[in-house]
């Protein structure tokens, strides 16, 4: 569980930018954390695995002070993966750069071949076992990326702004992973401001601006709350926008993805 | 959406693509395949296609940055404001063709938004005062006015698109070619940019190539979609004929409502046009509900 | 902690007097102070030099990120009282090459604090330096801040993977960086890549001939701040050759037993 009690956070060049957030994540849960640009989104997750300790209150994960522990012993427990790939990528081979995180934490040889093995496979990147990071594509780093991250198996995973950049087809294999990494049991955060890609999949939505959370729930009633969505910069799905103009023939206005507006419409106009 | 006929039938094509073949030196296969792509004057193009399409290409030989700054192999012709584009400097093509960058940070380079939009004028050598016009009519132009003195770093992500498509204006340009402007900004910012890019299009009747993955935000502004996919054009024309199964399967992001009414027509419900707004999906569905 | 020095040159906007200044009177103020402070070994001519700054940088409100720079130099400072007091010269002469090595990088701090990149790049214009490398020049004081927040980020990242900077041997903590230093060169790489496309698609180069829409131009407080820095410069050279001043020695030194002090 990751639980942050009354977080205000000051950088030291004196810029205020998290006022007082209370948030409890429970294991398992998936979470996506939306808000404007300038929000706080990327602050606040970075004291997950500690490179960032509280000005004030505390932040507690698997019950432990994020101000008493490491970077190093929180990273174990708490993968984050960064937004840019090309912040991060430096060795020779992806098989290289996958392994870089077990070398630290130091497994032994064996366990690290076969890990390294293993996530490039779930992440359909064996071809690429041998090729230099580099020479990929974007969005193929941006797998490499993660499956650096994925291969010591945290219990808990924080993306950042995984979709910019990604064309449709990626974004639809994408909310299918972090849906399997959720149903394996492990706590997902995703840090986005993609309101159509959060429709589909409908996690938890925590909603930051200007510091602070101004909102905390289902993604149904979240997104299809047109004064909170302004309050963040953000839009209503398309799909909500539509409900909602529809909402006086008696329609429910709280259907947000594409499927569940597929068969709500269908039956009506069948019955219409 | 107005007719083509009414953008003078008589003008030359803005941006003329035959058969135009690119492969990047070192690179074993074509980027872009026989691309044929012909722009009117004033028209709103978007280019879509999922990654690695060439959609990237297509837009830097469009300014000059291929052949000049990225060297390779072309067959094909293609030609800018009636400039060749392989025989012609990006210097003098600027004059033409305006470029919008994906990421606001690393094309604005000065300390002020001023500042910026004066440099592409003071770059072409123009007079002073010729440049203080220029400056004041961009900032205007795109309502950023009020922030000619903010260095850019204390902008907002669309502020920052903001003077760099106002940096651009000023140099006048005829077509101007943005790839994926709004890749970095939140929603709403982006909303907004789309609409600055709009209102420059109906308004100054300057001419669009727009890539974008937001097809949602951008389809009601759009005369044209073109989706290209594996380098080639595969579809060609206005939105609500480009947005079917076809599109659907090579992986773009057609708009949601857009992608609804074609599975409820599979459901077997009947209906007419295909709409490619929120605000077209909810007249024809509440005329089909109340009916 | 060790990039926290770069903060005390770095520019940040403020509508202060100092800033205001143009930056070529401001950069004849500098020298002036940078001449003299080479020219005396008097202890107390360096600290009246040192002090006189700190009204100049309260007025560009700059005094916090002064003393971070005064805090990162504090290391190099001591090192060089240490060494010349250790090779044998008295405490008192050791104590002023501390304070002209502090009062240098004051009036520099000062100058780059205060001076944007831009107006700086006009003054060089006007000396008559080429645009282009004028504007290499600029470009490069005005990424320096870019390249740090990159860099940072990289550090969280790898540190996020389990990388420990602090830990390992000599050999080990160096071969560290190269997880830090890799991508940040390709990031700046990229970086300038970027760049270039834009600058070609803005007709960089297009003209020889270049009239630039903001001009520097010296008010009547710019001309009296340089003729003041230039007044002060002869009369330290006059007090230099002709004036007698009061040298407050102490002969305290080390021992003379020492092989490579100096009587």
């Amino acid at each position: 569980m990751i639980e942050v009690e009354n977080l205000c956070f000051t950088y030291p060049n004196g810029k205020d930018v998290l006022h007082d957030v209370y948030l409890k994540v429970q294991d398992s849960e998936f979470i996506a954390v939306m808000g404007e640009n300038g929000a706080g989104k990327t602050t606040l997750i970075r004291h997950f695995n500690g490179l960032l300790k509280p000005t004030t209150g505390r932040v507690l994960v698997d019950g432990i002070d994020t101000k008493k522990s490491s970077v190093a012993s929180l990273a174990r427990i708490v993968g984050l993966v960064f937004q840019n790939p090309d912040h991060q990528l430096f060795c020779e081979t992806v098989k290289d750069e996958v392994a870089f995180s077990l070398k630290n934490f130091g497994y032994p040889e064996e366990i690290v071949e076969r890990r390294v093995r293993g996530i490039l496979e779930t992440l359909d990147l064996t071809s690429y076992i041998d090729s230099s990071p580099f020479m990929l594509s974007g969005g193929e780093r941006k797998r490499v990326a993660l499956a650096s991250v994925l291969v010591w198996n945290p219990k808990h995973v924080v993306l950042d702004e995984p979709t910019i950049g990604q064309d449709y087809q990626q974004k639809d294999r994408l909310r299918n992973f972090i849906l399997q990494l959720n149903t394996q049991g492990k706590t997902v955060i995703v840090v986005t401001h993609d309101v159509e890609f959060i429709a589909e999949c409908k996690p938890r939505v925590v909603v930051l601006s200007r510091g602070r959370i101004v909102g905390d729930g289902p993604a149904v009633d979240i997104l299809t709350d047109e004064s909170l969505v302004n309050k963040a910069s953000l839009v209503r799905p398309q799909i909500a926008k539509l409900m909602s103009s529809l909402s006086d023939t008696g329609l429910p206005a709280n259907v947000i993805d594409l499927f569940t507006a597929r068969t709500v419409l269908a039956t009506e106009l069948k019955r219409a | 959406m107005e007719g083509r006929a009414n953008r003078g039938a008589s003008s030359l094509p803005i941006i003329e693509m035959r058969n135009l073949t690119f492969t990047y030196a070192g690179v074993g296969k074509p980027s872009i395949q026989g691309a044929d792509i012909v722009v009117e004057p004033g028209e709103f193009v978007v280019l879509t296609g999922p990654s690695g399409c060439g959609k990237t290409t297509v837009c830097r030989c469009l300014n000059g940055l291929i052949p000049n700054f990225y060297s390779g192999e072309i067959t094909g012709t293609v030609k800018v404001a009636n400039l060749d584009v392989t025989r012609t400097s990006t210097m003098e093509l600027a004059r033409h063709v305006g470029f919008v960058f994906q990421n606001p940070e690393n094309q604005l380079f000065s300390l002020s938004v001023e500042r910026d939009v004066a440099f592409g004028p003071e770059n072409l050598g123009l007079p002073r005062d010729e440049i203080r016009r220029r400056v004041d009519w961009a900032l205007e132009a795109t309502g950023i006015s009020h922030l000619r003195d903010m260095a850019p770093y204390e902008l907002s992500g669309g502020q920052q698109q903001r003077a760099a498509i106002a940096a651009v204006l000023a140099m006048k340009p005829r077509l101007i070619v943005l790839d994926e402007p709004t890749s970095f900004l939140d929603p709403r910012s982006a909303q907004e940019i789309l609409d600055v890019i709009s209102q420059l299009n109906k308004e100054l009747k300057i001419t669009v190539f727009l890539v974008e993955h937001r097809l949602d935000a951008v389809s009601r502004h759009a005369d044209r979609v073109i989706v290209m996919d594996k380098g080639r054009v595969v579809l060609d024309g206005r939105p609500f004929n480009v947005y079917g199964e076809e599109a659907w399967l090579i992986g773009i992001g057609v708009p949601k409502v857009t992608m609804l009414f074609h599975l409820l027509r599979k459901d077997g419900v009947s209906l007419e046009s295909v709409p490619i707004t929120v605000e077209d999906a909810t007249e024809e569905l509440r005329r089909k509900l109340t009916s | 902690m060790s990039m926290r020095i770069f903060d005390g040159f770095k520019f940040t906007k403020l509508p202060t007097p100092v800033h205001q200044m143009d930056p070529r009177a401001k950069f004849i103020l500098v020298m002036s102070i940078f001449a003299v402070c080479l020219m005396f070994s008097n202890l107390l001519v360096l600290l009246i030099v040192f002090f006189a700054q700190i009204p100049i940088i309260g007025l560009g409100k700059s005094l916090r990120r002064w003393s971070v720079s005064m805090k990162g130099g504090a290391l190099l400072a001591t090192l060089i009282f240490v060494m010349n007091f250790l090779t044998g010269t008295t405490l008192i002469y050791s104590l002023a090459m501390t304070v002209k090595f502090l009062a240098l990088i004051s009036c520099f701090s000062v100058f780059f604090m205060t001076t944007s990149p831009d107006d700086l790049g006009l003054a060089l214009e006007n000396v008559g330096l080429p645009f282009t490398l004028v504007f290499t020049f600029t470009t490069a004081v005005r990424l320096v801040p870019t390249m740090a927040v990159d860099a940072q980020t990289v550090i969280d990242a790898q540190r996020s993977r389990g990388l420990e900077l602090e830990k390992g041997n000599f050999v080990k903590r160096i071969r560290n960086y190269i997880p830090i230093l890799i991508p940040l060169i390709v990031s700046a790489i990229r970086r300038s890549i970027e760049l270039a496309e834009a600058l070609e698609s803005r007709a960089f180069g297009a003209s020889e001939k270049r009239e630039s829409l903001v001009t520097l131009r010296m008010k009547l407080s710019d001309y009296l701040t340089a003729a003041g820095a230039l007044t002060f410069l002869i009369l330290s050279v006059y007090v230099y050759f002709y004036v007698k001043l009061p040298t407050f020695e102490v002969a305290f030194r080390l021992p003379s037993i020492w092989p490579w002090s100096y009587t």
